[in-house]
């Protein structure tokens, strides 16, 4: 039986019981085996506590279970007969841009924590524009906590009322976000329904999860495969005077036959063939790792971008971004920087900082002199080589860019080229 | 309009044959760090087909404990001679004949393996040193990005590691850091050996069923050896056993099993209600955060 794999990532803010969540689900779909409950047993009593206090099977470091918070991502692995989870644990606090930008990169859902008691706040309202500005297809908001509001239905209601329109207003389409009250700390809907919220009638938070379709690769997008490395043989070897461009199909497909461009260059030619250590595929979607023959003898290496010749990206060394900046160092206009966008690093000259996005009002607001930790901000770029790209919107993996320190080598920066987040008025909708 | 979803473990692999090509593109001198334990068989598989019909461009690099299981050093050198690969060995034997490392009282040799590996990375300058560790096993390797820089020291600092976004690896480093490398960071113990079984990769037998002189300690059975067992009261019985991982002989327990097949072995690691760490690595049972200490030492 084959078996799906679904990537998703928590956000909420601190004291939410994110955590407790995390291990309440990791808990009850039995994915905690006896030695790590053992564990987190012992060290609870060491804590004075009664009960096991579940968030510790995922707080990891030293220092987060010395001060109680969760301080990086963290990865955790769960499955149940049908499908397999991948879950990134975004902590709330300080980094938040930071770990929920990381978590958000790879997610195909997101689940969004509220405390019933206090209802949608401002750190929800800053993390539903990160996952809008990913671009993360689905989210979830779950309401946490509602054994502290008497499992009361209406409580429920408003904040899911009020967290529609926000997410109406970031340009998430209603059926895309799903609400489902939750306590982590008793388990009510995260695996097994609640028989204290007869009102709700939809699924249980791990139901849903299990239940979303994975969105597979769009056969009708363009296109893409960034090369990674040249695998070449010689005339003694094995197979002889092999000569194929090695890389990960990016967007669309690709199959025999195919006219492609490579660009920056322009060169065009045909794919001959697309092979895999265990033989040539018919066709290859994107995410698969491939290496692409092609009919013609063309200079082509690393850095380079296969693409469809009908619908190629467009070349440029002038891109507008919109920037997560993620480092303590602040970001001024004529920073010169590393840009790493596919398999390509070059030089980048910063531009001017064209806007803010407001995350209080989720409105772009006037430009500061300076970027600051957790800022979102639309950018110009002037970069030393002419890349290949397309709208984040459109193709992520083409659309998507690093900036990084020369000196350093810090990662300071995720950039979305185009204009990622279509901010809407809360008020009329889409 | 979509195709159907990678089958869970087609887009594991791609991911992981991803990262290799990342590797070979961005670093100088690459290595795979070998242990002859099922998760280093599987880097080595997967870097074959990243690069097939080519030969991996890199070598690989055992350190080697002087506790070892004959089976697992001929099924290494097997490996090595099908695959024409180098192969770097480090002896943590040699290190301790010239001083440079003391013999613990305890008789393991697990925690000094993290001298001979950072000297022997300084000395042929590595700078990516490709593991089999996977974020499933343990909680402080649950926080470990793909690739993960190491400084001069060969530490690792969990607050300030780089963001890693989509699947733009950032492999920068200054001269003397090196990045560990992580490919197979999300696939999870079954994942692996599903993944065994339909590729058919051939393990070293110590992870079927077989018979062995074994004694308890510490609710683990250890193999007789000369890493100091048994001791005191404790009694060598011929049992039937299998590892669920390879590691130093004098830390790495065996547990009771008579999976003697793939199928079997899945069937009981399916069933398990322990961690492959927690049921046989006395060295992850120090304290809470055993491995988090010894990742911050250069450790892999």
């Amino acid at each position: 039986m084959t078996r799906d794999l679904l990537r998703f990532a928590t956000a909420g803010s601190v004291d939410d019981g994110k955590s407790t969540l995390v291990g309440r689900l990791l808990y009850d779909t039995k994915s905690v085996l006896a030695d790590q409950i053992e564990a987190v047993t012992r060290a609870s009593a060491d804590r004075g506590l009664a009960t096991p206090d579940l968030s510790l099977l995922v707080d990891g470091l030293r220092a987060e279970r010395e001060q109680g918070i969760t301080i990086d991502v963290a990865y955790r692995y769960f499955s149940t007969p049908s499908r397999e989870f991948v879950l990134a644990d975004t902590p709330g606090h300080v980094q938040y841009t930071r770990n929920t930008v990381t978590g958000a990169s790879t997610a195909e859902l997101a689940v969004l924590l509220v405390d019933a008691r206090h209802g949608v706040v401002e750190q929800t309202r800053r993390h539903a524009a990160v996952l809008a500005l990913l671009r993360v297809p689905r989210l979830v908001l779950a309401i946490n906590k509602i054994d502290l509001v008497g499992y009361d239905e209406g409580v429920v209601a408003a904040i899911a009322k009020e967290f529609a329109g926000l997410a109406r207003s970031l340009g998430f389409a209603d059926p895309a976000v799903v609400t489902i009250p939750v306590s982590a700390l008793l388990g009510d809907n995260v695996v097994e329904p609640s028989a204290r919220t007869p009102w709700y009638e939809g699924p249980t938070l791990l139901g849903h999860l299990e239940s979303v379709p994975v969105t597979g690769p769009d056969v009708t997008a363009p296109f893409r495969m960034p090369v990674q490395y040249v695998i070449r043989t010689g005339p003694g070897a094995a197979v002889s005077d092999y000569r194929g461009y090695a890389g990960q199909v990016a967007a669309g497909t690709v199959a025999a036959g195919d006219e492609v461009v490579v660009l920056p260059g322009g060169a065009r030619t045909t794919v001959a063939s697309v092979q895999t250590a265990d033989g040539p595929l018919a066709a290859a979607g994107a995410g698969r790792s491939v290496t692409v023959l092609l009919t013609d003898d063309i200079d082509i290496s690393r850095g380079d971008v296969l693409a469809s010749a009908a619908a190629p990206p467009r070349v440029t060394d002038e891109l507008e971004a919109t920037l997560c900046w993620l480092a303590e160092k602040p970001l001024r206009p004529g920073a010169r920087l590393l840009l790493k966008h596919g398999t390509r690093t070059t030089p980048v000259l910063v531009g001017a900082i064209t806007e803010r996005l407001d995350t209080d009002t989720l409105t772009f607001g006037a430009a500061p002199a300076e970027l600051a930790i957790n800022d979102i901000a639309r950018v110009g770029l002037h970069t030393a080589d002419p890349l290949p790209v397309d709208d984040y919107a459109d193709v992520r993996a083409t659309g998507s860019v690093l900036l990084i320190d020369p000196q350093t080598g810090n990662t300071l920066a995720a950039g979305l080229l185009g204009t990622p987040l279509a901010l809407l008025d809360p008020l009329t909708g889409p | 309009m979509t195709a159907p979803a990678l089958d869970a473990l087609d887009a594991l692999e791609s991911e992981s044959i991803h990262i290799f090509r990342e590797v070979a593109g961005e670093f100088d001198r690459p290595v795979i760090l070998f242990s002859g334990g099922k998760d280093s068989t599987l880097l080595v598989h997967l870097a074959a087909k990243a690069f097939a019909p080519a030969p991996i461009p890199f070598g690989l690099l055992h350190v080697d404990t002087g506790h070892n299981y004959p089976e697992v050093i001929d099924f290494r050198d097997r490996l090595v001679a099908r695959l024409g690969l180098r192969l770097e060995v480090a002896r943590v034997q040699d290190w301790i004949d010239d001083g440079r490392l003391v013999e613990r009282a305890d008789g393991t040799r697990n925690p000094l393996q993290t001298t001979p590996l950072l000297d022997t990375i300084n000395a042929h300058r590595f700078d990516a040193v490709v593991g089999g560790a996977r974020r499933d096993e343990e909680r402080a390797r649950a926080k470990e990005r793909i690739l993960s820089l190491r400084d001069a020291f060969g530490r690792w600092d969990p607050r300030r590691q780089r963001p890693e976004l989509w699947n733009l690896y950032n492999g920068r480093h200054a001269p003397g850091e090196h990045v560990r490398v992580f490919p197979i960071s999300n696939w999870t113990e079954l994942d692996v050996w599903r993944y065994i079984r339909r590729e058919g990769i051939e393990l070293p037998s110590i992870y079927y069923a077989h018979r062995r002189e074994v004694f308890r300690r510490d609710g683990m059975w250890l193999a007789a050896g000369p890493w100091g067992g048994p001791r005191g009261t404790e009694r060598v019985e011929l049992r039937t056993v299998r590892y669920r991982t390879v590691g130093d002989g004098s830390c790495t327990g065996a547990v009771e099993s008579t999976a003697a097949t793939l199928d079997e072995v899945i069937a009981e690691v399916t069933a398990s209600r322990l961690t492959e760490r927690g049921a046989t690595r006395a060295d992850d049972r120090l304290s809470e955060a055993a491995m988090e200490d010894r990742k911050r030492e250069g450790y892999f």
